[in-house]
């Protein structure tokens, strides 16, 4: 954390109003947000501020923005304190702020920050002329133009002290001066070195329009090398949501619990990512629940003890670590499947709540295509499929059978 | 090497004019309706197809991001939010497609947009960036003047897009950070849950996804998710931009295929190590977040997420930092720490009080006015503040440290050697517990 703090009063004007051109400018920004949310205008309308105020913030201006916005003056003045970028003291006419952190620290802003010290002292201070002060600041994200400075609103790249202190002369004297890379790379290429896009047809046009040409082939025979390299996406998809913090090296030590209820840990297991019970509560903030027959038929569902008791019993012990099928088959009947599906056109079962498109392919494997078929289910067959599934009493629970038959209903 | 061909942000150096019509005909807004009109769920099986993993550090699948988001409204209206806050050091490729190739973001805020029903979408922008704010603001008045996006749109999708501007916070990185701040607050991550897909911005279902993740879309679904399944290896699907700083000859942005060798994109794209490849001294793979790795482990690694993270690291941003055998790596991994000493919020104690620690007891070692019991005092402080803040600040201020000690911890030793062996006023102190 910064220690931030406001200028001492003395520096401080008497008072701050935005000029006719910039209010107009502010009352647009505000509009950019929806009715009654206007405090997220609060960066912007503190940035036109600072740049009004010869690029500095004094506390009459946090709170004339906090009085425009409608907010408390300590919600802005906490804002201002907060995000390094407001100065709160006076700063010179040109303020330049130096990359120090690694990839630019390893790249000569050590040279960079010496040189500066040479010529303008200590950093934080405005020079004698009123022209200069500077300060080192954290990553400016220039990386591969290092070292960089910023100097007000513009970056200059791949610096030296030479060409820095040229930099700063030219300023001194109002001479123009080239923004970006001062070695004379357009941005951030290879310096005289680019040996990629230089295809020709990338630029005139000539690919427009090419693509279209996938979507005329697969309108005949989908092409099965399409399908085996969605699978192999799919398996990634499938197993990075096994872990849901993926790319995190091992930190030598277990640091995650099984516990955390995350979505991905419940798309994983083939649930809905988000509870309903959650969109619910999400919900309640604005309307009281009880008016809404959706969750309190969410919740009736719930509560209510399941309709088939012996699919619950059967589904209750489970045994643990078996082949599937033979498990499935000590608790129920296994419904008909079908070979395929019919007209070669399967419904989307993942529009059942509680079917994931995992459980999706393992019902589609037993040849469930349909909503109809689920619908015909019978206890004992449900009680099959739930031991099938590991899910025991959850297809009575979620009511997948009457969700289908809905489903079923809606689709003729 | 990657072929011109299968180049997604196919103007990164500017070579080109950013504007629509240039824009054009290098692809971008071309048959954006017909996508949307393959519907909703073809557009995110497609993206789930595509394998692609969020390129914002974490690695999370987009598509199935996507696919978290309510599927009908309870009357909130949904948001997109984009993350343009880049600021993890060593990285600098979203501020290219933001000025350079800013229609490709435009258009897929527009396909994610649609994709999760959202009407109105957000860039939020690190406040650094300001010229790269204005270019991003021209490239969407053209959208809107160009009726691609707006109330009344030729897409006949009422979409309106905004750009936010920051004012300098690298925590405004994390998602729920950046929504505060978006909200008009000091960027402090939230708890979750409640997910942002399910309470986010202004308390609605929002998603947070990068520049580079959302750029991508209208290609991948133009060339199809086989198409972007095809490159790569797999589960580490489809094209990166790599951010090369550091010690190589000719430091720059590439597209290049996830997998490619560390030695081959140094070569091939940055015109080789300065000084020759015995020159290596590590590197950190992944912006300054993730553990460096060490010169014979990286040399010849695939820089995708898997090998990465088998090698005690990650590929995070994709930020490629090289140091050479002259780099004083005990001082750059404290500047690192320093960083995040700055940027902590302050929210969590482990994370306000444990980064600073952490800095003064590196900054020492640099030096070697250390005590050597302090290298394991420091290890198991970062593993106390890992793991035990809201947000993966702390965790990324802990990483760099345990990566050092992991692997220089010799050299720590050998500074401290030499400190102690010539003779100081002062006593060598030792850091309070």
């Amino acid at each position: 954390m910064a220690n931030r703090r406001l200028a001492p009063a003395a520096e401080q004007p008497q008072d701050f109003a935005f000029t006719p051109e910039n209010a107009d400018w502010a009352r647009g920004q505000i509009a950019k947000y929806p009715e009654g949310r206007q405090a997220s205008a609060v960066i912007p309308l503190l940035w036109k501020a600072q740049e009004q105020n010869g690029g500095w913030l004094p506390q009459k201006a946090i709170e004339a923005v906090a009085d425009q916005l409608g907010m408390p003056h300590i919600r802005v003045l906490e804002v201002a304190t907060f995000y390094t970028m407001f100065a709160l003291e006076p700063v010179g006419r040109y303020w330049i702020q130096v990359c120090g952190t690694v990839p630019c620290d390893c790249c000569g802003a050590k040279e960079l920050k010496a040189a500066l010290h040479d010529r303008l002292g200590p950093s934080g201070h405005v020079s004698a002329d009123g022209n200069f002060s500077w300060l080192e600041v954290e990553c400016l994200g220039a990386c591969c133009n290092a070292p960089m400075v910023q100097i007000n609103q513009d970056y200059y790249e791949d610096l030296t002290p030479e060409s820095l202190n040229k930099l700063m002369d030219d300023l001194a004297a109002g001479r123009p001066v080239k923004v970006g890379s001062q070695i004379g790379r357009i941005s951030s290429e290879p310096k005289d070195a680019v040996n990629t896009l230089t295809d020709p047809s990338l630029f005139d046009g000539s690919r427009v329009g090419a693509w279209r040409k996938r979507f005329e082939q697969t309108e005949g025979a989908g092409p099965s090398e399409e399908g085996t390299k969605r699978d192999e996406a799919a398996s990634t998809e499938a197993r990075v949501a096994d872990e849901t913090k993926p790319a995190r090296p091992s930190a030598g030590r277990a640091n995650e619990s099984k516990a955390v209820d995350a979505p991905a840990e419940r798309a994983s297991a083939g649930e809905t990512p988000v509870k309903p019970q959650d969109q619910a509560d999400a919900r309640d903030a604005q309307a009281p629940a009880a008016q809404d027959p959706a969750v309190e038929e969410d919740k009736l569902l719930r509560t209510e003890p399941p309709q088939h008791p012996a699919a619950v019993g059967a589904g209750d012990d489970v045994p643990e670590g078996e082949n599937p099928e033979a498990r499935a088959d000590a608790a129920g009947t296994r419904p008909k499947g079908l070979d395929a599906p019919r007209e070669d056109r399967p419904d989307d079962l993942t529009k059942i709540k509680g079917i994931g498109p995992i459980n999706q392919r393992r019902l589609n494997d037993l040849g469930i295509w349909h909503y109809d078929q689920i619908a015909a289910w019978s206890p004992k067959e449900v009680a099959w499929v739930s031991a099938y599934l590991a899910f025991p009493g959850r297809i009575d629970r979620e009511n997948w059978v009457g969700q289908s038959a809905d489903l079923a209903g809606s689709k003729d | 090497m990657l072929s011109d061909q299968d180049r997604i942000f196919t103007n990164l150096y500017g070579q080109h004019s950013p504007e629509l019509d240039a824009a054009k005909k290098r692809g971008a807004w071309d048959g954006t309706k017909f996508l949307l009109e393959m519907g909703r769920d073809w557009i995110i099986d497609e993206m789930k197809g595509s394998g692609l993993r969020g390129r914002g550090g974490a690695g999370f699948p987009t598509g199935l991001k996507w696919s978290f988001m309510p599927k009908k409204s309870d009357g909130r209206p949904h948001y997109l939010v984009v993350n343009a806050d880049e600021s993890e050091p060593g990285t600098c490729k979203d501020r290219e497609i933001m000025r350079h190739d800013p229609h490709l973001l435009i258009e897929g805020c527009m396909l994610a947009s649609f994709a999760m029903g959202a009407h109105a979408c957000y860039i939020y922008i690190r406040g650094e960036y300001v010229a790269e704010k204005f270019a991003l603001q021209r490239a969407v008045d053209e959208a809107y003047e160009a009726r691609l996006v707006g109330p009344s749109n030729i897409h006949d999708y009422p979409f309106d897009i905004y750009v936010h501007h920051g004012a300098g916070a690298y925590i405004c990185g994390e998602e729920t950070a950046l929504i505060e701040s978006l909200e008009g607050k000091k960027g402090m991550p939230r708890l979750k849950p409640p997910f942002p897909a399910n309470m986010g911005l202004y308390g609605c279902p929002t998603t947070v996804n990068n520049v580079e993740s959302i750029a991508v879309a209208g290609t991948i679904l133009r060339r199809g998710g086989a198409w972007f399944a095809g490159l790569g290896g797999k589960n580490n699907t489809g094209t990166k931009l790599f951010c090369v700083s550091g010690h190589v000859n000719k430091p720059c942005n590439v597209e290049e295929e996830l997998g490619i060798t560390f030695r081959e994109l140094i070569d091939r794209h940055c015109g080789g190590m300065r000084g020759g490849w015995d020159n290596l001294l590590c590197s950190i793979p992944g912006g300054s977040s993730v553990p460096l790795v060490p010169a014979e482990q990286i040399i010849d690694a695939k820089m995708d997420f898997d090998t990465l993270r088998n090698l005690g690291s990650g590929l995070g941003t994709a930020a490629v930092i090289v140091l050479d055998k002259s780099t004083d790596i005990v001082g750059a991994i404290a500047r690192i720490s320093y960083f995040y000493k700055h940027e902590s919020c302050g929210q969590c104690t482990p994370c306000r009080e444990g980064t600073g620690w952490m800095w003064r007891v590196l900054t020492r070692m640099a030096a070697g006015r250390a005590q050597k019991r302090e290298i394991d005092m420091l290890l198991e402080v970062t593993k106390q503040v890992e793991g035990h803040t809201i947000c993966a600040l702390g965790d990324a201020a802990a990483w760099p440290i345990q990566g050092l000690i992991r692997h220089f911890r010799p050299e720590i030793e050998k500074r401290i050697d030499q400190y102690s062996a010539n003779p100081h006023m002062d006593a060598v102190p030792m850091a309070a517990e």
